[in-house]
């Protein structure tokens, strides 16, 4: 069945606009539920969940942050922030990667299993990406890499064909540049 | 009960008087001044009940079934402009009110519900009676808790209630483990509490987008008001508003189902209902107009249909307390957040402030075109001397009860849409029915709970003979509390809604909708210990209604109505708002295509 292409310019968007990936930092009233209320909001509305990182930030203010890594298009995002902010426990939301002041960190551990030439390409690599080795056997590394999710990302795609067997990651955190909070 | 010992030491609890939690949720109810609430108890809530059995300034009312609480609740809510108050039972008590609680949020109805729980020391251990109610319900409601301890009570019932009426009004759940109902703790009223939510919504709009949105206003030439649910929610005031400013603009006024009566019908700017079943000028004028002013609906599918040719050339305004609700399913041109009747009452100021005129001449092109298609007369139905025709009945039951003062509320189906097309409303809270759901067996416990509002009105369920058996058991408690609703029961003896779709969109393949061994509503209504009448042809339909009117007593009213009639107008499936049917379209089983059979 084919659908008849839009018959005025102002839907359009629906199919064409791209998806972007969206950072939000959110943050919540840290009480018994609140993980659920938005993995249930992202399930019930069917919006992705890229990464999910939760703790809690200040204990005497009862706030816990919530980073959520999402995609969507420009349209899809903006009903989730504006989602986000309807939930009754939520104090702040912020979507850090349009912000430009933003700061994404991630971190990961990287096992590369190896022996001879690719090893030593491995742990020269590690270097330059400035990766931690936590733990070394003769035939295996254990890799800790921090950074923007771009570049463990590519450090990973890089440790494939040397030997990757698995990676555990934390999902984004994020925080804004200077002396300002959320 | 060793919560308490937990509890920290508050200046206030020096003084304040200690009560149990029972207590505690009486108390709150008293002083968030609630003056009747709808329940059922059960083992999870026996001590509630047992402090109710003291407090005599609560009048509670026992349904028969707890879905029924929650849409009498609804109903009550809805007509009042207050809160709704449910209280049941731990797990089946809690999970029969599901279906109102997804109907309340759907439909922005302030509801408190507060069910019981098993004590906390046994909660995860799948206890007699347990359910998970707050996660459960933690999607269907607009806020929810679980309460364990007593000393926490008192605020997260009072904000249960702040939370339910403010914003963008909605259902809050409370679960209350019964291990806190007996423990003891220090009472704080409404105005001693610290919410443990930082939940404010802005109702005030900003002024550079009103300043936007009159400009907008003042230079259209076919102006349009599409107006919803927002503005009942926003209070009494919000319609008086309305009316000024619709007055002041002479733009015509259209309504969503749930909007009727913010808007008088006797109005001639008044178009009537817009959407799937609206009328034909109204949704002409949808499609047509150049700039639309939304107030307080929310472009549900029902009233866009078709969303790419959705009216395409007009710039629109949406005024909308819920952010969410701006740019969700139409992407408009000036978003106004704020409460309608605050909006309303900044455009009105800009407007005269800028000595804008609504201008006769400009707008006498729009209205002429307006009137050539009220000409089309889009509610005309084919009359008959010897049957019933459904939209003859709601049209009588019009003529005869439009004025007294008198509350409607409806079923799911078309009696649903007869009564929104045929009926007429010029005040707000004076029409109940469930809109975005479509709960069918909403109306007959929502007339329980109008009617208990409002003991000296005239209460009619308008009903259809399917929908109204998923709650008839309702009609018991409208007998024991005295309530005499009347439910006018348009028997068509078929799921009238379900047969139109499947005449229109499954080659007339009636799968299992009609309704085989209907019982007698009139022996059931006298059954239950009220009264049963039946109408089964035109003559005799006055009558009996005004008969039904006089009875002080619930009545069940069969009115046996044409079995095939269709709801027309009817926006079909896939189709833009100028591609509406009427009644007199020839062959209904070729309008809608193939790609529109698969839409909803
Ligand atoms: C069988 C059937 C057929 C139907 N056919 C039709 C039809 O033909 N036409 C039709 O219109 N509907 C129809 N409906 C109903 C439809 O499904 C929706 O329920 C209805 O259109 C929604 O009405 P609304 O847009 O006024 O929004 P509501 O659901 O009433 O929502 C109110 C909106 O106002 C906002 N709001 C709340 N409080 C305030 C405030 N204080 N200030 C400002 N904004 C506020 C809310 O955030 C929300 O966006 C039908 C339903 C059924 C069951
Ligand atoms: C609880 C529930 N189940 C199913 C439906 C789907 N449905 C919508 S209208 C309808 C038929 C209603 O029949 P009736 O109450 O006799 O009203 P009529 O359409 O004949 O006026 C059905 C089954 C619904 N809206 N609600």
């Amino acid at each position: 069945m084919s659908i008849e292409p839009p018959a005025s310019a102002y839907d359009m968007a629906h199919d064409v606009e791209i998806e972007t990936i969206a950072t939000f930092a959110v943050l919540v009233d840290n009480e018994p539920g609140v993980l659920h209320r938005v993995v249930g909001l992202f399930a019930a509305r069917g919006y992705n969940i890229e990464s999910l990182t939760v703790a809690e930030t200040d204990r005497a203010a009862h706030t816990s942050r919530i980073t959520v890594v999402t995609r969507g298009t420009r349209h899809v995002l903006a009903q989730i922030e504006a989602q986000l902010k309807n939930m009754v426990s939520t104090r702040y939301v912020q979507d850090v990667s349009r912000d430009p002041n933003g700061v994404e960190r991630e971190l990961a551990l990287v096992k590369v299993r190896g022996v001879g030439a690719e090893r030593v390409e491995a742990l020269r690599l590690a270097d330059i990406f400035r990766a931690r080795v936590i733990d070394t056997t003769s035939e295996s590394f254990i890799f800790e890499i921090t950074g923007a999710p771009s570049k463990v990302d590519k450090f990973t795609d890089l440790m494939r064909p040397l030997g990757l067997v698995e990676v555990s990651r934390t999902g984004v955190l994020s925080i804004e540049r200077g002396a300002e909070t959320l | 009960m060793s919560d308490i010992q937990h509890s920290p030491k508050t200046e206030a609890a020096d003084t304040a008087e200690i009560l149990t939690g029972a207590e505690i949720v009486v108390r709150c109810l008293v002083d968030q001044g609630v003056d009747v609430l709808f329940g059922y108890p059960g083992g999870a809530v026996l001590p509630i009940y047992d402090a109710l059995f003291h407090e005599p300034r609560l009048h509670h009312v026992l349904v028969r079934h707890e879905q029924g609480a929650a849409h009498a609740a609804e109903g009550y809510a809805r007509s009042t402009g207050r809160p709704g108050v449910v209280l049941v039972t731990s797990g089946p008590g809690a999970t029969n009110t599901i279906t109102g609680i997804v109907d309340a949020l759907m439909d922005s109805i302030p509801l408190v519900v507060l069910t019981g729980q098993v004590p906390t020391h046994l909660i995860g251990s799948d206890a007699f009676q347990e359910a998970d109610t707050v996660g459960i319900t933690r999607t269907c409601t607009k806020h929810n808790i679980l309460v364990k301890r007593a000393e926490d009570l008192p605020r997260a019932i009072h904000e249960a209630f702040h939370i339910a009426t403010t914003g963008r009004p909605g259902p809050v759940l409370v679960d209350i483990p019964k291990d806190v109902q007996f423990a003891r703790a220090p009472y704080q009223g409404p105005k001693e509490v610290r919410f443990a939510h930082v939940y404010a919504p802005r109702t005030k709009a900003d002024p550079a987008r009103i300043r936007e949105a009159v400009a907008l206003i003042a230079g259209a030439e076919r102006p349009l008001f599409y107006t919803g649910g927002g503005i009942i929610n926003a209070g009494p005031r919000a319609s008086a508003l309305l009316r000024e400013f619709a007055a002041l603009t002479g733009a015509p006024v259209t309504s969503t189902l749930m909007g009727l009566g913010a808007f008088p019908a006797a109005d001639p700017a008044w178009l009537g209902l817009v959407g799937m079943h609206g009328m034909f000028e109204a949704n002409h004028a949808m499609h047509d107009c150049d700039v639309m002013v939304c107030l307080g609906a929310r472009f549900d599918d029902r009233v866009t249909g078709r969303l790419d040719a959705f009216s395409p050339d007009s710039k629109k305004i949406h005024v909308d307390i819920d952010p969410s609700s701006i740019n969700k399913n139409v992407r408009v041109d000036v978003p106004i957040l704020g409460d309608a009747a605050s909006v309303l009452e900044d455009l009105i100021a800009v407007w005269k402030a800028e000595k804008r005129k609504g201008s006769k001449e400009k707008l006498a092109g729009w209205w002429k075109q307006i009137e050539t298609w009220r000409a089309r007369q889009c509610l005309r139905y084919r009359p008959s001397d010897t049957i019933i025709k459904p939209q003859y009945a709601i049209e009588r039951l019009y003529a005869l009860t439009k004025d007294r003062d008198v509350y409607i509320t409806t079923e799911v189906g078309q009696h649903q849409m007869w009564a929104a097309q045929f009926y007429r409303f010029e005040e707000p809270n004076r029409w109940m029915t469930s809109g975005g759901l479509g709960t069918m067996g909403y109306g007959l416990p929502a007339a329980v709970g109008v009617q208990l509002a409002h003991p000296n009105s005239l209460v009619i369920d308008i009903a259809g003979e399917a929908s109204v058996q998923m709650t008839m058991q309702e009609m018991s408690t409208a007998v024991q509390h005295d309530l005499p609703i009347k439910i006018f029961i348009l028997n068509n003896e078929w799921m009238g809604m379900v047969r139109q779709w499947q005449q229109l969109l499954h080659g007339e393949r009636y799968s299992h909708s009609y309704s085989a061994s209907l019982p007698d509503f009139v022996k059931l209504a006298e059954a239950y210990g009220g009264v049963g009448l039946r109408a089964e042809t035109p003559d005799e339909l006055d009558g009996l209604i005004e008969e039904m009117i006089d009875i002080p007593k619930p009545v069940i009213f069969d009115c046996k109505v044409e079995k095939s009639e269709n709801c027309f107008p009817m926006i079909p499936s896939g189709k833009a708002h100028n591609e509406m049917i009427l009644g007199d379209v020839e062959d209904i089983g070729s309008v809608v295509d193939e790609a529109g059979k698969r839409l909803v």
